[in-house]
């Protein structure tokens, strides 16, 4: 059969050649970050894990490095995320909410909308000067737990707000209009339908807002974070370091020995960061499997 | 075959089935395409028609999940031998699409060229006189020779549908596969498509499909009529339309369902 | 397609383009209470204004101090930045500016080739199972805080540079440059994956109809489609790479003169603002308020791009909308 095929169906070599090269170089681009990734986390394991012990994590800082742990800076990040926590994800729900289910057609919508696009790209030392300016001096807050977490709030103010846009969008229509036609008012609707059905998105923005904000250096410097404390907070207008200040303090000094406690604060930082995030990537899972 | 005056197939399909997953779509088609002529494959929605034309160009097995079996031929040469690469059969084998679909980001000029610049195979060919000619076989030259670079977005759908037509013939292909062309247009932009067929069957074969049953007795020469995946009835479109074979047929040009 | 032709292919466009209606939105809320909770509700949405004007008056009026006591002309004209010294103190902005430019320079030859031929391999190559699995895993590359890339950009690959590189500084421009740009590719890929998913299926057929392979259908057809998608996206990245602050602060080091190469140290904006941060500098100083224009320069470079990039974004979205 193949002996009678004319010339100009014939599969060409030319171009084939191209298109193999091509994907493999594609194949690595996708690889490569990863390879880095694995990379960078196998040697902060290495470099870090046989720093930590019970001591390491319950001890305050000292000038010996092998003696100093990270207790002040844990207990300071735990007060910020819960302060930020507390304070943005209320505000951000209600925002969300208005922009999705009451002024959705408003001309303040429009702006707001370009303002949280806007937001969403400012970075975050530019959050950090906000706080600065705004909390630690106008609003003569100080250099205090407060003031670093309203300062983490307003940054993830846009992230929260989007999630929550986004999940209060994948509730169907349909569903408003039943209670509605119910006799529910707006308000009973939004409250007993749509945030009930939408909870385990928010609940994941929520979450990957958390990450971040646990995770921020550069804001905190600005905002009252203090790199050497040796007590946990004992209040919102406590001085505070926080655990990413704490790693950054010990990165910026010259001893090999304060690296090593840089990298074990690191391997604890990221293990609460992989437990959050498998928490946001359980809800997504079990979020996305629901069909309504 | 009773018809008279059939020229020399120039492409066949002997038992060709075709498959979304597990479902399938074409149940063994039998079918001898006369070159230079318009022929017209007519059906209800779901009957397999479209699937049947992008078979006819390997284009069915771009589809995720779609699969094909028995033999199509292109002036008797297998067109699914693995030697065949199904790129350079669709050198030869063209389609033109339901939706136009012009590339956003080009220009007239530079659709009209794309597939010859996609392909490299402009070679010594001087592009002014490939676009001016494949438009003016599109009936598009005189509507569009003063704007060429301005995208070929900006154009109307019946324009669009004839840029695309204009795409098409640049690469000079012998076979025109054509998807129901005109389900986006409106009358007036379907009566220019309908008048380009006639002039474009003196230099090519061409296969349409469509839902019209006016549309088929108007611009071909040949009608296949397609039922659930198979082929119920293929003849002169003149005898075919006016003294249908089967049973099936004749419900259905006489609008009984469909 | 644009919206004109849009409009006179009216069977196919009509009905897919609008969102849909909700007539109830129009309605007023009846009750007190009810009014009151929308205004509530309002009021929070309202945030987001708030801390927009916020940022540009405290940027405004710090910055407003440092600019009494110099001159427009000397901040955009000198060439050295000194403003901390107690004596030959200059106010030059460009050795940050030049500095901050360079490692985003750096950060973007990284990030747009790697991102962008890792969102065509997701998009036009991978199978859909390896695409799920790989697109969560590159996600986690932009999950990892700045201060990990930093101590990683300081203790791992600077070092393992200097290996190849024996005249690289300890602190240099190039070694956070490319781990801003790894950091930075998970946001260039998933982005411009987004936007070449965007091309509608009846282009790439267009492109398979005539007798195109693949990789001109790719790069001649489905990328210049996605163009201003893509075009948001790297803007996008590059004002994520001038505003990284604490990869650079812990592995660029500091510098006050002009400096084009790479290979030495370079401050930043960004770097430099975390640095006096850090010190105890009184405020009213001039140190304390320099940090205010540098952070207004840095604010308003960002908010450009990500004007540009909002727009962009739109314009695909309006565009892909058949």
């Amino acid at each position: 059969m193949s002996a009678k095929l004319p010339s100009s169906l014939l599969r060409r070599r030319d171009g084939v050649v191209a298109e193999i090269a091509f994907v493999w170089l594609a194949r690595f681009a996708v690889f490569a970050p990863l390879i880095v990734l694995g990379w960078l986390l196998g040697g902060l394991a290495i470099d870090g894990l046989g720093r930590i012990d019970w001591a390491f994590i319950t001890e305050l800082p000292s000038r010996k490095a092998e003696r100093a742990g990270i207790w002040p800076a844990l207990m300071g990040s735990l007060w910020l995320i819960t302060l930020t926590a507390a304070i943005a994800l209320p505000v951000g729900v209600a925002a969300a909410i208005y922009l999705e289910e009451y002024g959705r057609q408003s001309r303040i919508a429009g702006v707001v909308e370009v303002a949280i696009a806007n937001l969403a790209g400012v970075p975050s030392i530019i959050y950090g000067m906000l706080g600065l300016g705004l909390f630690v001096r106008f609003a003569g807050l100080g250099k205090s737990v407060i003031a670093g977490a309203l300062t983490l709030a307003i940054l993830v103010l846009p992230i929260i707000i989007m999630s929550t846009r986004e999940a209060l969008r994948t509730v169907r229509d349909s569903l408003r209009e039943a209670a509605l036609g119910l006799g529910a008012t707006r308000w009973q609707m939004v409250r007993q339908v749509i945030v009930p059905m939408a909870l385990p998105g928010i609940l994941t923005g929520a979450i990957l807002a958390v990450s971040r904000a646990i995770g921020e250096t550069a804001p905190l410097v600005l905002a009252g974070a203090v790199a050497y404390i040796s007590f946990a907070p004992d209040g919102i207008d406590a001085p505070y370091t926080a655990l990413p200040m704490q790693i950054y303090d010990w990165t910026s000094r010259p001893q090999k020995a304060f690296l090593v406690n840089a990298a074990a604060a690191i391997v604890v930082l990221t293990v609460v960061l992989l437990l959050l995030n498998s928490v946001a990537i359980w809800l997504r899972n079990r979020y996305q499997k629901r069909a309504y | 075959m009773r018809d008279t005056d059939v020229p020399a197939a120039k492409m066949s399909t002997r038992g060709l089935q075709a498959w979304f997953g597990k479902q399938q779509v074409l149940k063994g088609i039998d079918l001898d395409i006369s070159a230079r002529r318009v022929t017209a494959i007519i059906g209800p929605s779901g009957c397999g028609k479209s699937t049947f034309i992008r078979c006819l160009n390997r284009m069915h097995e771009l589809i995720p999940g779609a699969g094909s079996s028995g033999t199509v031929t292109l002036d008797d040469a297998n067109v699914y031998d693995p030697a065949v690469d199904p790129v350079m059969l669709r050198r030869r084998v063209g389609m033109v699409f339901q939706k136009p679909n012009p590339f956003p980001s080009m220009s007239i000029r530079d659709n009209v060229l794309a597939g010859l610049k996609l392909t490299k195979s402009l070679n010594k060919r001087r592009p002014a006189e490939v676009v001016e000619k494949a438009l003016r076989q599109a009936a598009l030259w005189d509507e569009v020779k003063d704007k060429l670079d301005k995208p070929g977005t900006s154009l109307s759908g019946g324009q669009q549908q004839r840029l695309c037509i204009a795409r098409t013939l640049a690469v000079e292909p012998e076979v025109v596969l054509m998807d129901e062309p005109c389900s986006a247009l409106d009358p007036i932009a379907t009566a220019r498509i309908e008048d380009l067929l006639h002039t474009l069957r003196d230099d090519y074969t061409i296969i349409i499909v469509t839902h019209n049953l006016q549309q088929a007795t108007r611009v071909s020469q040949r009608t296949a009529f397609f039922l659930t995946g198979e082929c119920v009835e293929y003849a002169d479109t003149d005898r075919l339309f006016t003294s249908p074979g089967d049973r099936r047929t004749e419900d259905y040009i006489t609008g009984k369902f469909g | 397609m644009d919206a004109s032709a849009a409009t006179s292919v009216e069977p196919v466009a009509s009905g897919a383009t609008s969102k849909p209606q909700r007539p109830w939105l129009r309605q007023r809320s009846g009750s007190v209470g009810e009014r009151a909770i929308e205004l509530g509700l309002a009021a929070c949405s309202l945030v987001s204004i708030v801390v927009t004007i916020g940022i540009v008056v405290v940027l405004l009026y710090e910055a407003s101090g440092f600019f009494a006591h110099v001159s427009l002309g000397e901040f955009l004209g000198d060439t050295m930045w000194t403003p901390t010294f107690t004596d030959n103190q200059h106010f030059g902005v460009w050795p940050l500016v030049v500095g901050t430019l360079m490692t985003a320079t750096i950060a973007m030859s990284v990030a747009l080739p790697f991102g962008l031929l890792a969102a065509i391999y997701l998009s036009e190559y991978a199978a859909p199972r390896t695409r799920r699995m790989l697109k969560p895993a590159l996600e986690l590359l932009a999950g990892v805080p700045t201060i990990v890339y930093g101590f990683f950009a300081l203790t791992v690959v600077t070092p393992f540079l200097q290996g190849w590189l024996p005249e690289l500084g300890g602190f240099n421009a190039l070694s956070p440059g490319i781990v801003m740009g790894i950091m930075i590719i998970p946001m260039v890929s998933s982005l411009s994956e987004d936007a070449i998913y965007a091309v509608p299926d009846s282009i790439r057929e267009a492109a398979y109809g005539l007798g195109a392979s693949k990789l001109p259908t790719i790069f001649r057809v489905i990328v210049p489609s996605a163009w201003s998608g893509i075009a948001a996206a790297m803007t996008l990245a590059v004002s994520r790479a001038i505003g990284e602050t604490m990869i650079v602060a812990i592995a660029a080091g500091q510098s006050n003169t002009l400096s084009f190469d790479p290979r030495g140290q370079t401050e930043t904006m960004t770097a430099y603002i975390v640095r006096i941060a850090q010190g105890d500098l009184p405020t009213g100083s001039i140190g304390y308020q320099s940090i205010f224009a540098v952070g207004l320069v840095l604010f308003v470079m960002t908010l450009t791009m990500n004007l540009v990039s909002y727009r962009l974004s739109r314009k695909l979205r309006a565009r892909n909308r058949t």
